[in-house]
Protein backbone atom coordinates (compact mmCIF):
# COMPACT_ATOMS: atom_id res chain seq x y z
CA UNK A 1 0.00 0.00 0.00
CA UNK A 2 1.10 3.42 -1.02
CA UNK A 3 1.65 5.96 1.97
CA UNK A 4 -0.68 8.86 1.89
CA UNK A 5 -0.01 11.91 -0.46
CA UNK A 6 -0.14 15.34 0.79
CA UNK A 7 -1.22 18.08 -2.34
CA UNK A 8 -1.50 21.64 -0.94
CA UNK A 9 -3.73 23.96 -2.22
CA UNK A 10 -5.48 27.41 -1.54
CA UNK A 11 -8.12 27.43 0.29
CA UNK A 12 -11.24 29.27 -2.07
CA UNK A 13 -14.00 28.38 0.58
CA UNK A 14 -13.54 26.79 4.15
CA UNK A 15 -14.33 23.77 4.87
CA UNK A 16 -13.66 19.92 5.14
CA UNK A 17 -14.42 16.79 3.32
CA UNK A 18 -13.77 13.46 3.01
CA UNK A 19 -14.82 11.14 0.61
CA UNK A 20 -13.55 9.57 -3.01
CA UNK A 21 -12.54 11.58 -5.77
CA UNK A 22 -14.49 12.21 -8.95
CA UNK A 23 -12.04 13.02 -11.73
CA UNK A 24 -13.70 14.90 -14.35
CA UNK A 25 -12.42 15.13 -17.76
CA UNK A 26 -13.66 17.76 -18.75
CA UNK A 27 -14.69 21.45 -17.12
CA UNK A 28 -18.42 21.38 -16.18
CA UNK A 29 -20.95 24.01 -15.99
CA UNK A 30 -23.83 22.84 -13.25
CA UNK A 31 -26.31 24.02 -14.65
CA UNK A 32 -27.55 22.16 -17.62
CA UNK A 33 -24.83 20.02 -16.56
CA UNK A 34 -25.45 18.35 -13.58
CA UNK A 35 -28.92 17.27 -12.24
CA UNK A 36 -29.33 18.38 -8.57
CA UNK A 37 -32.09 15.55 -7.71
CA UNK A 38 -30.26 12.79 -9.26
CA UNK A 39 -26.52 13.67 -8.29
CA UNK A 40 -25.91 12.80 -12.27
CA UNK A 41 -23.66 14.62 -15.21
CA UNK A 42 -26.85 16.03 -17.44
CA UNK A 43 -24.28 17.37 -20.38
CA UNK A 44 -24.61 15.24 -23.46
CA UNK A 45 -21.56 17.12 -24.57
CA UNK A 46 -19.31 16.01 -21.56
CA UNK A 47 -17.22 13.01 -21.69
CA UNK A 48 -18.51 11.50 -18.54
CA UNK A 49 -22.66 12.55 -19.15
CA UNK A 50 -24.51 9.80 -16.75
CA UNK A 51 -21.74 9.81 -14.41
CA UNK A 52 -22.66 10.54 -10.12
CA UNK A 53 -21.12 13.17 -8.78
CA UNK A 54 -23.04 13.71 -5.62
CA UNK A 55 -21.41 12.60 -2.25
CA UNK A 56 -17.59 12.68 -4.07
CA UNK A 57 -14.96 15.41 -3.89
CA UNK A 58 -15.19 16.50 -7.34
CA UNK A 59 -11.83 17.11 -9.09
CA UNK A 60 -12.02 19.28 -12.32
CA UNK A 61 -9.92 21.66 -14.56
CA UNK A 62 -12.62 24.61 -13.80
CA UNK A 63 -16.30 25.58 -14.16
CA UNK A 64 -18.02 26.34 -17.16
CA UNK A 65 -20.53 28.40 -18.45
CA UNK A 66 -23.74 29.77 -16.84
CA UNK A 67 -24.04 32.08 -14.13
CA UNK A 68 -26.43 29.61 -12.60
CA UNK A 69 -24.36 26.99 -11.85
CA UNK A 70 -24.37 28.60 -8.37
CA UNK A 71 -28.08 28.22 -7.91
CA UNK A 72 -27.42 24.49 -9.39
CA UNK A 73 -25.43 23.91 -6.43
CA UNK A 74 -27.11 25.49 -3.86
CA UNK A 75 -30.16 23.53 -4.78
CA UNK A 76 -28.29 20.64 -4.62
CA UNK A 77 -26.83 21.31 -1.26
CA UNK A 78 -30.73 22.13 -0.34
CA UNK A 79 -31.74 18.44 -1.50
CA UNK A 80 -28.50 16.44 -0.07
CA UNK A 81 -27.00 15.39 -3.46
CA UNK A 82 -24.27 17.83 -3.44
CA UNK A 83 -20.63 17.70 -4.42
CA UNK A 84 -18.78 17.30 -1.00
CA UNK A 85 -15.83 19.53 -1.98
CA UNK A 86 -14.82 20.71 -5.10
CA UNK A 87 -10.88 20.65 -6.47
CA UNK A 88 -10.38 22.90 -9.37
CA UNK A 89 -7.23 24.02 -10.89
CA UNK A 90 -9.01 27.76 -11.64
CA UNK A 91 -10.97 29.42 -9.46
CA UNK A 92 -14.26 29.54 -10.28
CA UNK A 93 -15.79 32.75 -9.17
CA UNK A 94 -19.42 30.98 -9.60
CA UNK A 95 -18.71 27.83 -7.83
CA UNK A 96 -17.78 30.13 -5.03
CA UNK A 97 -20.51 32.01 -4.46
CA UNK A 98 -22.75 29.07 -4.42
CA UNK A 99 -20.41 27.38 -1.78
CA UNK A 100 -20.24 30.22 0.68
CA UNK A 101 -23.96 30.85 0.33
CA UNK A 102 -24.85 27.03 0.95
CA UNK A 103 -22.84 27.87 4.51
CA UNK A 104 -24.82 31.25 5.19
CA UNK A 105 -27.93 29.30 4.31
CA UNK A 106 -28.09 25.82 5.36
CA UNK A 107 -25.02 25.74 7.30
CA UNK A 108 -23.42 23.17 4.83
CA UNK A 109 -19.70 23.53 4.09
CA UNK A 110 -18.44 22.52 0.76
CA UNK A 111 -15.00 23.30 0.69
CA UNK A 112 -13.44 24.93 -2.27
CA UNK A 113 -9.96 24.07 -2.57
CA UNK A 114 -7.65 25.34 -5.75
CA UNK A 115 -4.76 23.21 -6.72
CA UNK A 116 -2.04 23.35 -9.65
CA UNK A 117 -2.91 21.70 -12.57
CA UNK A 118 -0.16 19.76 -12.75
CA UNK A 119 -1.19 18.47 -9.76
CA UNK A 120 -5.10 18.44 -10.40
CA UNK A 121 -3.82 16.02 -13.13
CA UNK A 122 -2.27 13.52 -10.73
CA UNK A 123 -5.51 13.06 -8.89
CA UNK A 124 -6.67 9.77 -9.22
CA UNK A 125 -10.32 8.72 -9.65
CA UNK A 126 -12.04 6.78 -6.87
CA UNK A 127 -9.31 7.36 -4.57
CA UNK A 128 -9.99 8.24 -0.45
CA UNK A 129 -9.20 11.71 0.37
CA UNK A 130 -9.25 14.04 2.68
CA UNK A 131 -9.67 17.99 2.43
CA UNK A 132 -8.82 20.53 4.95
CA UNK A 133 -9.50 23.71 3.69
CA UNK A 134 -10.46 25.63 6.97
CA UNK A 135 -6.89 27.57 6.81
CA UNK A 136 -5.98 29.80 3.69
CA UNK A 137 -3.25 27.13 2.96
CA UNK A 138 -5.69 24.18 2.17
CA UNK A 139 -4.61 20.63 2.34
CA UNK A 140 -5.58 17.55 0.18
CA UNK A 141 -4.79 14.37 1.55
CA UNK A 142 -5.07 11.05 -0.86
CA UNK A 143 -5.05 7.90 0.99
CA UNK B 1 -8.15 43.17 0.96
CA UNK B 2 -8.27 46.49 2.12
CA UNK B 3 -11.84 48.10 3.54
CA UNK B 4 -13.14 51.38 2.51
CA UNK B 5 -15.30 53.51 5.02
CA UNK B 6 -17.80 52.12 2.93
CA UNK B 7 -17.29 48.22 2.50
CA UNK B 8 -16.60 48.62 6.89
CA UNK B 9 -20.31 50.75 7.10
CA UNK B 10 -21.97 47.71 4.99
CA UNK B 11 -20.19 45.21 7.14
CA UNK B 12 -20.82 47.09 10.46
CA UNK B 13 -24.79 47.14 8.96
CA UNK B 14 -25.00 51.04 8.38
CA UNK B 15 -26.82 50.27 5.68
CA UNK B 16 -29.23 47.63 7.10
CA UNK B 17 -28.68 44.35 8.01
CA UNK B 18 -29.31 43.05 3.84
CA UNK B 19 -26.41 45.00 2.57
CA UNK B 20 -24.61 43.56 5.77
CA UNK B 21 -25.37 39.90 4.83
CA UNK B 22 -24.36 40.68 1.24
CA UNK B 23 -21.38 42.53 2.02
CA UNK B 24 -20.34 39.26 4.67
CA UNK B 25 -20.87 37.22 0.98
CA UNK B 26 -19.10 39.69 -0.90
CA UNK B 27 -15.92 40.07 1.13
CA UNK B 28 -14.47 35.97 1.53
CA UNK B 29 -15.64 36.53 -2.05
CA UNK B 30 -13.16 38.97 -3.09
CA UNK B 31 -10.99 37.19 -1.57
CA UNK B 32 -11.46 33.62 -2.86
CA UNK B 33 -10.55 36.33 -5.91
CA UNK B 34 -7.24 37.76 -4.54
CA UNK B 35 -8.77 40.81 -4.81
CA UNK B 36 -6.77 43.93 -3.20
CA UNK B 37 -10.21 46.19 -2.57
CA UNK B 38 -13.84 46.43 -3.28
CA UNK B 39 -14.86 49.30 -6.44
CA UNK B 40 -17.87 50.97 -6.86
CA UNK B 41 -20.81 49.47 -9.81
CA UNK B 42 -23.13 51.89 -12.03
CA UNK B 43 -25.50 49.01 -12.62
CA UNK B 44 -26.27 45.36 -11.90
CA UNK B 45 -27.96 42.14 -14.16
CA UNK B 46 -29.77 39.80 -11.98
CA UNK B 47 -30.13 35.96 -13.00
CA UNK B 48 -30.77 34.54 -9.86
CA UNK B 49 -34.14 35.46 -10.14
CA UNK B 50 -34.59 32.18 -12.89
CA UNK B 51 -36.60 29.72 -10.31
CA UNK B 52 -34.29 26.40 -10.22
CA UNK B 53 -35.88 24.93 -6.67
CA UNK B 54 -36.47 26.55 -3.69
CA UNK B 55 -33.32 27.01 -2.68
CA UNK B 56 -33.31 30.21 -4.57
CA UNK B 57 -36.76 31.55 -2.57
CA UNK B 58 -34.97 31.01 0.36
CA UNK B 59 -31.72 32.77 -0.60
CA UNK B 60 -34.01 35.79 -1.51
CA UNK B 61 -36.18 35.59 1.79
CA UNK B 62 -32.66 36.05 3.42
CA UNK B 63 -32.73 39.66 2.40
CA UNK B 64 -36.42 40.67 2.53
CA UNK B 65 -38.00 42.34 5.35
CA UNK B 66 -35.84 45.21 6.41
CA UNK B 67 -37.06 47.12 3.81
CA UNK B 68 -33.62 46.72 1.88
CA UNK B 69 -33.23 48.41 -1.40
CA UNK B 70 -30.65 47.81 -4.26
CA UNK B 71 -28.11 50.05 -4.33
CA UNK B 72 -27.92 50.49 -8.49
CA UNK B 73 -30.13 50.47 -11.53
CA UNK B 74 -30.67 46.54 -11.24
CA UNK B 75 -32.45 44.52 -14.34
CA UNK B 76 -33.71 41.12 -13.96
CA UNK B 77 -32.74 38.39 -16.30
CA UNK B 78 -35.19 35.34 -17.56
CA UNK B 79 -37.38 33.39 -15.37
CA UNK B 80 -38.19 29.80 -15.76
CA UNK B 81 -41.80 30.48 -17.06
CA UNK B 82 -43.63 32.51 -19.69
CA UNK B 83 -45.95 34.22 -17.00
CA UNK B 84 -47.82 35.66 -19.99
CA UNK B 85 -48.38 32.74 -22.03
CA UNK B 86 -48.05 29.87 -19.87
CA UNK B 87 -50.24 27.60 -22.35
CA UNK B 88 -47.23 27.41 -24.85
CA UNK B 89 -45.49 25.25 -22.22
CA UNK B 90 -45.65 21.62 -20.60
CA UNK B 91 -44.60 23.34 -17.36
CA UNK B 92 -46.96 22.27 -14.04
CA UNK B 93 -48.49 25.03 -12.71
CA UNK B 94 -46.89 24.71 -8.99
CA UNK B 95 -43.89 25.87 -11.34
CA UNK B 96 -45.35 28.96 -12.52
CA UNK B 97 -46.81 30.01 -8.60
CA UNK B 98 -43.25 29.41 -7.28
CA UNK B 99 -41.52 31.65 -9.76
CA UNK B 100 -44.05 34.19 -9.35
CA UNK B 101 -43.09 34.54 -5.39
CA UNK B 102 -39.59 34.36 -6.46
CA UNK B 103 -40.07 37.44 -8.62
CA UNK B 104 -41.78 39.35 -5.92
CA UNK B 105 -38.82 38.77 -3.81
CA UNK B 106 -36.50 40.70 -6.34
CA UNK B 107 -39.12 43.52 -7.31
CA UNK B 108 -39.83 44.26 -3.92
CA UNK B 109 -35.59 44.69 -3.69
CA UNK B 110 -36.13 47.25 -5.93
CA UNK B 111 -34.98 45.32 -9.28
CA UNK B 112 -36.83 46.65 -12.57
CA UNK B 113 -38.65 43.73 -14.31
CA UNK B 114 -36.82 43.90 -17.39
CA UNK B 115 -37.15 39.96 -17.54
CA UNK B 116 -35.03 39.55 -20.11
CA UNK B 117 -31.27 38.17 -20.92
CA UNK B 118 -30.73 40.80 -23.32
CA UNK B 119 -31.44 44.23 -21.32
CA UNK B 120 -29.26 46.56 -23.46
CA UNK B 121 -31.63 45.93 -26.65
CA UNK B 122 -34.13 48.37 -24.94
CA UNK B 123 -32.79 50.03 -21.25
CA UNK B 124 -29.95 52.43 -21.14
CA UNK B 125 -26.36 50.57 -21.75
CA UNK B 126 -23.73 50.05 -19.52
CA UNK B 127 -20.88 52.39 -21.06
CA UNK B 128 -17.45 52.21 -22.23
CA UNK B 129 -14.60 51.64 -19.31
CA UNK B 130 -17.67 51.51 -16.94
CA UNK B 131 -17.58 48.91 -13.55
CA UNK B 132 -21.00 46.95 -13.64
CA UNK B 133 -22.14 43.64 -12.20
CA UNK B 134 -23.90 41.79 -15.10
CA UNK B 135 -24.60 38.61 -14.11
CA UNK B 136 -26.32 35.73 -16.90
CA UNK B 137 -23.30 34.25 -19.49
CA UNK B 138 -24.44 35.56 -22.65
CA UNK B 139 -25.21 39.05 -20.78
CA UNK B 140 -21.31 38.81 -19.26
CA UNK B 141 -19.60 38.17 -22.46
CA UNK B 142 -21.77 41.33 -24.16
CA UNK B 143 -21.56 43.83 -22.08
CA UNK B 144 -17.92 43.32 -22.28
CA UNK B 145 -17.27 42.72 -25.73
CA UNK B 146 -19.82 44.92 -27.64
CA UNK B 147 -19.77 47.57 -24.97
CA UNK B 148 -16.75 47.76 -23.56
CA UNK B 149 -17.86 47.90 -20.10
CA UNK B 150 -16.72 45.98 -17.51
CA UNK B 151 -17.83 42.85 -15.65
CA UNK B 152 -16.58 40.27 -13.97
CA UNK B 153 -17.92 36.50 -14.78
CA UNK B 154 -20.85 36.85 -11.90
CA UNK B 155 -23.15 33.95 -10.80
CA UNK B 156 -26.29 33.97 -9.79
CA UNK B 157 -26.53 35.18 -5.90
CA UNK B 158 -23.29 37.76 -6.25
CA UNK B 159 -25.49 39.66 -8.77
CA UNK B 160 -28.06 40.71 -5.93
CA UNK B 161 -25.00 41.30 -3.19
CA UNK B 162 -23.31 43.78 -5.64
CA UNK B 163 -26.56 45.20 -6.13
CA UNK B 164 -27.23 45.60 -2.47
CA UNK B 165 -23.93 47.14 -1.62
CA UNK B 166 -23.07 48.89 -4.54
CA UNK B 167 -19.77 47.28 -4.54
CA UNK B 168 -17.74 44.12 -6.16
CA UNK B 169 -14.35 43.29 -5.30
CA UNK B 170 -11.89 45.00 -7.72
CA UNK B 171 -10.74 41.56 -9.56
CA UNK B 172 -11.08 39.78 -12.73
CA UNK B 173 -12.52 41.35 -15.85
CA UNK B 174 -12.61 44.38 -13.92
CA UNK B 175 -8.63 44.88 -14.22
CA UNK B 176 -7.00 46.21 -17.16
CA UNK B 177 -4.55 43.31 -17.25
CA UNK B 178 -6.93 40.87 -17.65
CA UNK B 179 -9.04 41.87 -20.24
CA UNK B 180 -6.03 41.35 -22.84
CA UNK B 181 -5.92 39.02 -25.04
CA UNK B 182 -4.38 35.68 -24.11
CA UNK B 183 -5.01 33.68 -27.89
CA UNK B 184 -5.42 34.95 -30.66
CA UNK B 185 -7.90 33.22 -33.23
CA UNK B 186 -7.57 33.59 -37.13
CA UNK B 187 -10.84 32.82 -38.57
CA UNK B 188 -10.97 31.58 -41.77
CA UNK B 189 -13.09 33.58 -44.72
CA UNK B 190 -16.73 33.63 -44.53
CA UNK B 191 -16.85 33.08 -48.32
CA UNK B 192 -14.40 29.97 -47.52
CA UNK B 193 -15.99 27.99 -44.90
CA UNK B 194 -18.88 26.92 -47.10
CA UNK B 195 -21.48 27.96 -44.16
CA UNK B 196 -23.97 30.66 -44.36
CA UNK B 197 -22.93 34.05 -42.59
CA UNK B 198 -25.40 33.50 -39.59
CA UNK B 199 -24.07 30.10 -39.11
CA UNK B 200 -20.46 30.99 -39.31
CA UNK B 201 -20.83 33.54 -36.65
CA UNK B 202 -22.11 30.20 -34.05
CA UNK B 203 -19.70 28.16 -34.99
CA UNK B 204 -16.83 30.65 -34.59
CA UNK B 205 -18.10 31.59 -31.27
CA UNK B 206 -18.59 27.55 -30.14
CA UNK B 207 -15.18 27.13 -31.59
CA UNK B 208 -13.99 30.44 -29.59
CA UNK B 209 -15.23 29.34 -26.25
CA UNK B 210 -13.66 25.33 -26.50
CA UNK B 211 -10.26 26.53 -27.57
CA UNK B 212 -9.90 30.10 -25.26
CA UNK B 213 -12.38 28.42 -22.43
CA UNK B 214 -11.76 31.23 -19.68
CA UNK B 215 -9.27 33.13 -21.47
CA UNK B 216 -9.37 36.31 -23.44
CA UNK B 217 -9.05 36.06 -27.42
CA UNK B 218 -8.84 38.30 -29.96
CA UNK B 219 -10.35 37.26 -32.94
CA UNK B 220 -9.34 37.88 -36.39
CA UNK B 221 -10.21 38.11 -39.79
CA UNK B 222 -14.13 38.49 -38.83
CA UNK B 223 -15.77 41.12 -41.97
CA UNK B 224 -15.58 44.68 -40.85
CA UNK B 225 -19.63 45.18 -41.10
CA UNK B 226 -19.86 42.93 -38.30
CA UNK B 227 -23.46 43.55 -36.81
CA UNK B 228 -24.30 43.78 -33.02
CA UNK B 229 -26.74 40.98 -33.25
CA UNK B 230 -23.80 38.83 -34.83
CA UNK B 231 -22.06 39.41 -32.46
CA UNK B 232 -24.29 38.47 -29.64
CA UNK B 233 -24.63 35.19 -30.88
CA UNK B 234 -21.21 34.37 -31.64
CA UNK B 235 -20.62 35.19 -27.56
CA UNK B 236 -23.71 33.72 -26.58
CA UNK B 237 -22.42 30.34 -27.93
CA UNK B 238 -18.81 31.15 -26.58
CA UNK B 239 -20.15 31.29 -23.32
CA UNK B 240 -22.11 28.04 -23.51
CA UNK B 241 -19.04 25.47 -24.93
CA UNK B 242 -16.21 27.43 -22.68
CA UNK B 243 -16.85 30.06 -19.88
CA UNK B 244 -15.69 32.98 -22.40
CA UNK B 245 -16.59 36.63 -20.92
CA UNK B 246 -14.70 38.83 -22.79
CA UNK B 247 -13.81 38.78 -26.41
CA UNK B 248 -12.42 41.31 -28.60
CA UNK B 249 -13.01 41.55 -32.76
CA UNK B 250 -9.65 43.13 -34.36
CA UNK B 251 -11.43 46.41 -35.83
CA UNK B 252 -15.49 45.68 -34.53
CA UNK B 253 -15.19 45.58 -30.42
CA UNK B 254 -14.73 48.76 -28.86
CA UNK B 255 -11.11 47.86 -27.04
CA UNK B 256 -9.45 46.15 -30.16
CA UNK B 257 -9.21 49.06 -33.03
CA UNK B 258 -5.63 47.78 -33.33
CA UNK B 259 -4.08 44.48 -32.34
CA UNK B 260 -1.43 45.98 -30.11
CA UNK B 261 -4.48 47.49 -27.81
CA UNK B 262 -4.92 44.24 -26.72
CA UNK B 263 -2.24 41.97 -26.70
CA UNK B 264 0.29 42.22 -23.69
CA UNK B 265 3.55 43.80 -24.99
CA UNK B 266 5.61 41.46 -22.11
CA UNK B 267 3.73 38.05 -23.35
CA UNK B 268 3.01 36.46 -26.69
CA UNK B 269 -0.22 35.52 -27.00
CA UNK B 270 -1.20 31.79 -28.05
CA UNK B 271 -1.91 31.22 -31.79
CA UNK B 272 -4.67 29.11 -33.40
CA UNK B 273 -6.10 29.04 -37.08
CA UNK B 274 -9.16 27.78 -37.84
CA UNK B 275 -10.32 26.47 -41.03
CA UNK B 276 -13.26 26.59 -43.12
CA UNK B 277 -13.56 22.17 -42.14
CA UNK B 278 -12.42 22.88 -38.44
CA UNK B 279 -16.08 25.50 -38.29
CA UNK B 280 -17.69 22.87 -40.78
CA UNK B 281 -17.25 20.08 -38.18
CA UNK B 282 -18.65 22.10 -35.08
CA UNK B 283 -21.85 22.71 -37.59
CA UNK B 284 -21.42 19.14 -37.80
CA UNK B 285 -21.66 18.24 -34.42
CA UNK B 286 -24.46 20.44 -33.39
CA UNK B 287 -26.90 19.14 -36.20
CA UNK B 288 -27.37 15.68 -36.39
CA UNK B 289 -30.34 15.43 -38.07
CA UNK B 290 -30.71 13.45 -41.38
CA UNK B 291 -32.77 14.61 -44.66
CA UNK B 292 -36.11 13.53 -44.23
CA UNK B 293 -36.76 13.54 -40.63
CA UNK B 294 -39.74 15.35 -38.82
CA UNK B 295 -39.62 18.46 -37.58
CA UNK B 296 -41.35 19.43 -34.71
CA UNK B 297 -40.49 23.22 -34.01
CA UNK B 298 -38.00 26.07 -34.69
CA UNK B 299 -37.29 28.02 -31.81
CA UNK B 300 -35.10 31.47 -32.00
CA UNK B 301 -34.53 34.27 -29.72
CA UNK B 302 -31.60 32.68 -27.54
CA UNK B 303 -30.07 35.14 -26.37
CA UNK B 304 -33.52 37.37 -26.96
CA UNK B 305 -34.25 38.30 -29.93
CA UNK B 306 -33.58 42.47 -31.55
CA UNK B 307 -36.20 44.70 -33.21
CA UNK B 308 -33.66 44.12 -35.82
CA UNK B 309 -33.75 40.23 -35.82
CA UNK B 310 -37.28 40.90 -35.83
CA UNK B 311 -37.06 42.27 -38.92
CA UNK B 312 -35.12 39.84 -40.73
CA UNK B 313 -37.10 37.01 -39.88
CA UNK B 314 -40.43 39.00 -40.86
CA UNK B 315 -38.82 39.70 -44.40
CA UNK B 316 -37.46 35.92 -44.21
CA UNK B 317 -41.00 34.68 -44.37
CA UNK B 318 -42.97 37.00 -45.64
CA UNK B 319 -45.71 34.60 -48.22
CA UNK B 320 -44.49 31.62 -46.70
CA UNK B 321 -45.82 29.43 -43.91
CA UNK B 322 -44.98 26.63 -41.38
CA UNK B 323 -46.19 23.24 -41.91
CA UNK B 324 -48.88 22.16 -39.45
CA UNK B 325 -48.05 20.78 -36.72
CA UNK B 326 -44.26 22.92 -36.56
CA UNK B 327 -44.23 25.01 -33.39
CA UNK B 328 -42.24 28.53 -34.47
CA UNK B 329 -40.99 30.34 -31.43
CA UNK B 330 -39.41 33.30 -31.00
CA UNK B 331 -37.93 34.56 -27.64
CA UNK B 332 -37.88 37.87 -26.25
CA UNK B 333 -38.81 40.67 -23.96
CA UNK B 334 -41.97 41.67 -23.09
CA UNK B 335 -40.55 45.53 -24.38
CA UNK B 336 -39.20 44.27 -27.35
CA UNK B 337 -42.77 41.80 -27.97
CA UNK B 338 -44.88 45.10 -27.53
CA UNK B 339 -42.81 46.96 -30.06
CA UNK B 340 -42.81 43.70 -32.50
CA UNK B 341 -46.51 43.17 -32.20
CA UNK B 342 -47.35 47.20 -32.96
CA UNK B 343 -45.31 46.92 -35.77
CA UNK B 344 -46.87 46.86 -39.60
CA UNK B 345 -44.28 44.36 -40.76
CA UNK B 346 -45.21 42.05 -38.18
CA UNK B 347 -48.26 40.19 -40.17
CA UNK B 348 -45.74 38.32 -41.96
CA UNK B 349 -44.73 36.72 -38.83
CA UNK B 350 -47.70 35.94 -38.08
CA UNK B 351 -48.88 34.33 -41.24
CA UNK B 352 -45.87 32.49 -41.04
CA UNK B 353 -46.93 30.85 -37.60
CA UNK B 354 -44.65 32.84 -35.21
CA UNK B 355 -45.52 32.75 -31.35
CA UNK B 356 -43.78 34.70 -29.29
CA UNK B 357 -42.31 33.83 -25.86
CA UNK B 358 -41.64 36.59 -23.18
CA UNK B 359 -40.07 36.30 -19.80
CA UNK B 360 -38.36 33.00 -20.40
CA UNK B 361 -36.14 30.85 -22.95
CA UNK B 362 -36.91 28.15 -24.76
CA UNK B 363 -34.90 25.94 -23.65
CA UNK B 364 -35.03 26.08 -19.67
CA UNK B 365 -38.70 24.95 -19.30
CA UNK B 366 -40.21 22.26 -22.22
CA UNK B 367 -42.03 24.02 -24.55
CA UNK B 368 -45.64 22.12 -25.70
CA UNK B 369 -44.53 20.70 -29.00
CA UNK B 370 -46.66 17.92 -30.55
CA UNK B 371 -44.25 15.73 -32.40
CA UNK B 372 -40.90 14.24 -31.19
CA UNK B 373 -39.11 15.17 -33.77
CA UNK B 374 -35.78 17.91 -34.53
CA UNK B 375 -36.38 20.92 -32.85
CA UNK B 376 -34.38 23.49 -35.44
CA UNK B 377 -32.61 26.56 -34.94
CA UNK B 378 -30.03 28.76 -35.47
CA UNK B 379 -28.64 29.64 -31.74
CA UNK B 380 -25.60 27.89 -30.98
CA UNK B 381 -26.88 28.31 -26.80
CA UNK B 382 -29.84 26.85 -27.40
CA UNK B 383 -28.33 24.16 -29.58
CA UNK B 384 -26.10 23.18 -26.85
CA UNK B 385 -28.33 22.94 -23.75
CA UNK B 386 -31.71 21.82 -24.91
CA UNK B 387 -30.38 18.41 -24.87
CA UNK B 388 -29.59 18.38 -21.61
CA UNK B 389 -31.61 20.63 -20.07
CA UNK B 390 -35.29 19.73 -21.95
CA UNK B 391 -34.36 16.17 -23.09
CA UNK B 392 -35.15 17.75 -26.76
CA UNK B 393 -32.45 16.77 -29.81
CA UNK B 394 -31.62 19.65 -31.30
CA UNK B 395 -30.58 20.67 -34.99
CA UNK B 396 -28.35 23.87 -35.23
CA UNK B 397 -28.59 25.64 -39.25
CA UNK B 398 -28.29 28.83 -40.52
CA UNK B 399 -31.75 30.77 -40.37
CA UNK B 400 -32.82 30.33 -43.94
CA UNK B 401 -32.46 26.73 -43.50
CA UNK B 402 -34.25 26.55 -40.61
CA UNK B 403 -37.42 28.26 -42.31
CA UNK B 404 -36.89 25.98 -44.96
CA UNK B 405 -36.87 23.08 -42.60
CA UNK B 406 -40.54 24.37 -40.34
CA UNK B 407 -41.92 25.17 -44.21
CA UNK B 408 -41.66 21.42 -44.99
CA UNK B 409 -42.23 19.72 -41.66
CA UNK B 410 -38.87 17.97 -42.48
CA UNK B 411 -35.36 18.51 -42.22
CA UNK B 412 -34.18 19.93 -45.74
CA UNK B 413 -30.68 20.20 -47.09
Amino acid sequence: MNAPRNISGRRLVAGTARGTTAVLQAPLSLWGGFDPASGRIIDVHHPQHGLQIAGHIVVMPGGRGSSSSASVLLESVRLGRHPLALVLAEPDPVLVIGALVAADLYRVAVPVVRIGAAELAAVPDGANVRVDAMQSAANIVIA
Amino acid sequence: MFLDAIDKALLAGAFGPAAQRAMRLLQPYGEALGAARFIDIASAHIDGCLYHGPSGLDFVRAFLGSGARVRVPTSLNVMAVDLVHPERFAAPPVLADRQRELLQGYLDLGCAPTLTCAPYQRLPRPTFGEHVAWAESNATVFVNSCLGARSDRYGDFTDLCAALTGRVPEAGLHLDENRRARLLLRAPAPDASDLDRDLWFVCLGYALGEIARDRVAVIVGSPPDTTEDELKALGAAAASSGSVALFHVLGVTPEAKRLADVLDPATAPGEVSLSGDDLRRIAGRLCRAAAGEPVAAFCAGTPHYSPDEFRRLAAGVAGRRAAAGVEVLVSTSRAIAQQVEAAPWAEALWSFGVRLVVDTCTYLTPPALAGAGWVVTPSGKWAHYAPGTIGRRAALMSLDRCLRCAERGRIVP
